[in-house]
């Protein structure tokens, strides 16, 4: 393993007056692979947002790439959240845009269309989206929509993945094709983060990958054992 | 300097991309043209206002300030006699350049518009008016109402001093106030744009959360709203400027009586004016939509 790409020290984050954590550590390091579960509500997603600088802990050091997230000003978290891919459950398109188009976004706004070119087809063949590459997001079933999401994540060879719930509204075929996409990505040497409570998917990737299973439960992270 | 120029460039040239990042919003579109253009219009109207009382003001001041009235009331025996004598003694003061007194056609042509035409003048104890134009410096208007009033007892000077300031004066207030109108015409059009630009931002909050969620930085997001509302600013003040100058064009530019009503029309380098309305809408929209797109992505983050 490398160094950490995105390290949590001591940190809280409160919402409403609730603290939903505190004193909450974690640490990935270039090329690991960690699932996190939990029961809902617990803060998964929160916790996500925390490593992409969409939050700000109320307590403790998030830092991303070796920086303080919370020293970052707008600019420079946009520039963080060029090097970390990010797949939500409800995939966030621009609905008017199409798949390819979507897929190119990040490219676009970080000015590198350019050098991305050939590669967005090569990528949604890579996502078995080809067929697709004209339509808009409203067209596309719910397993398309996220392995477009996934594409779009990946379009800048980030060094981070980050998923939340990624195969929430797929049947279990296209979970198990998610899965093989973002371990081929860890093979690639990024770092994966998997927020999810399908234990199945977990056990199907233990047996595929290298990988830690964190559960965050009562305001705290454990390190799950082999009794998943 | 070019480096200056970068940016606007930049915003003309456009990106197409991160125009097409935001979708079209057809209601902020047309309040912003509507609102561009009702704008310019009227804009033109407080130009051309302005620049009629301004030319007004001007020349009340300059032509009135240069002649003097002489108005001889005599019983009719002795009107000829102050007449001559009335003449001698302009002629021979220094600062006045003429003395000339009205023939009976000019002194009708004066009282027509109130009495109307064919007015039986010779039969009327009208008074003789003597026009006076002066040279220089001007005489000493104290001096010389002193020698008229011993050698022309029924002469009254009129110098145009009593009623010129006020003139003059309504006319500067009324040029200031078409100043003033424009400067509320462009802060009202600044303060449309900023409102339909927020709308714009909010009913895109999810547009911008995608945005961010890729990596866009707020000058790239910011960049796709302002062009928009800076080119449909243009447009509506293009559109605005056209009708108000094909209407002032049609009204009539000769100044009857020196009216300024009928001389609306824009003289000369004035014409420079309108055509720069589009240009300052622009910019009003430009600097408005840009505070606006900052301010809510400040707020959103």
């Amino acid at each position: 393993m490398g160094a950490s790409v995105i390290e949590l020290e001591n940190v809280a984050y409160s919402y409403g007056g609730t603290e939903l954590f505190s004193n909450l550590s974690l640490s990935l390091p270039q090329g690991s692979f960690h699932f996190l579960t939990g029961p809902s509500g617990a803060g998964k997603t929160t916790l996500l947002k925390l490593c992409y600088g969409e939050l700000h802990a109320t307590r403790g050091e998030v830092r991303l790439f070796d920086k303080p997230a919370q020293q970052m000003d707008r600019d420079a978290v946009a520039s963080v959240r060029r090097r970390i891919g990010v797949v939500h459950q409800d995939c966030q398109f621009l609905d008017h845009l199409t798949v390819t188009e979507n897929v190119a976004l990040p490219l676009k706004v970080a000015g590198r269309e350019s050098e991305g070119e050939g590669d967005i087809g090569d990528l949604l063949a890579w996502v078995g989206l080809s067929r697709q590459s004209q339509q808009t997001p409203p067209q596309l079933s719910g397993g398309e929509r996220q392995r477009a999401a996934l594409a779009r994540a990946v379009i800048m060879s980030p060094d981070v993945i980050i998923a939340d719930e990624p195969t929430g509204n797929v049947d279990w075929d296209m979970s198990q094709r998610l899965l093989s996409l973002l371990i081929e990505l860890n093979r690639m040497g990024k770092a994966v983060l998997i927020a999810t409570h399908d234990l199945n998917l977990i056990r199907a990737a233990k047996s595929q990958v290298s990988s830690r299973v964190l559960r965050l439960k009562g305001g705290q992270i454990q390190q799950a054992g082999a009794d998943l | 300097m070019i480096d200056r120029l970068r940016p606007v460039l930049a915003l003309i040239k456009g990106d197409p991309q991160a125009d097409r990042a935001v979708p079209p919003t057809g209601f902020t579109a047309r309040l912003t043209v509507f609102t561009a253009g009702a704008m310019a219009f009227l804009a033109v109207f407080a130009l051309a206002l302005s620049f009629a009382t301004g030319r007004v003001a001007d020349r009340w001041a300059e032509e009135l300030a240069r002649t003097s009235t002489l108005r001889i009331s005599a019983p009719e025996g002795q009107a000829a006699a102050q007449l001559a004598t009335a003449i001698t003694v302009l002629e021979t003061t220094p600062g006045i350049a003429e003395a000339r007194a009205l023939t009976a056609d000019e002194q009708r042509a004066l009282l027509e518009p109130w009495f109307g035409p064919d007015l039986p003048i010779e039969t009327l104890p009208i008074p003789q008016l003597i026009e006076i134009i002066e040279e220089g410096e001007g005489y000493d208007t104290t001096g010389l109402r002193a020698r008229l009033q011993a050698e022309v007892p029924g002469a009254v000077l009129d110098d145009h001093t009593r009623w010129r300031a006020p003139l003059v004066d309504a006319a500067e207030r009324l040029r200031a106030l078409g100043w003033l109108v424009l400067l509320l015409i462009g802060a009202a059009t600044a303060a449309m744009i900023t409102l339909a630009a927020q709308s714009a931002l909010s009913a895109n909050a999810q547009v911008i959360r995608v945005m961010r969620l890729v990596g866009a930085k707020d000058t790239y997001i910011a960049r796709a709203f302002v062009r928009r509302f800076t080119v449909r600013a243009l447009i509506g003040a293009a559109m605005g400027v056209f009708a108000a100058l094909a209407l002032v064009l049609l009204m009539p530019d000769s100044e009857v009586a020196g009216g300024f009503l009928t001389g609306l029309r824009f003289r000369g380098v004035e014409w420079i004016w309108p055509l720069l309305v589009p240009l300052l809408a622009a910019i009003v929209a430009f600097a408005a939509t840009r505070h606006a797109a900052f301010r809510t992505l400040r707020e959103q983050s």
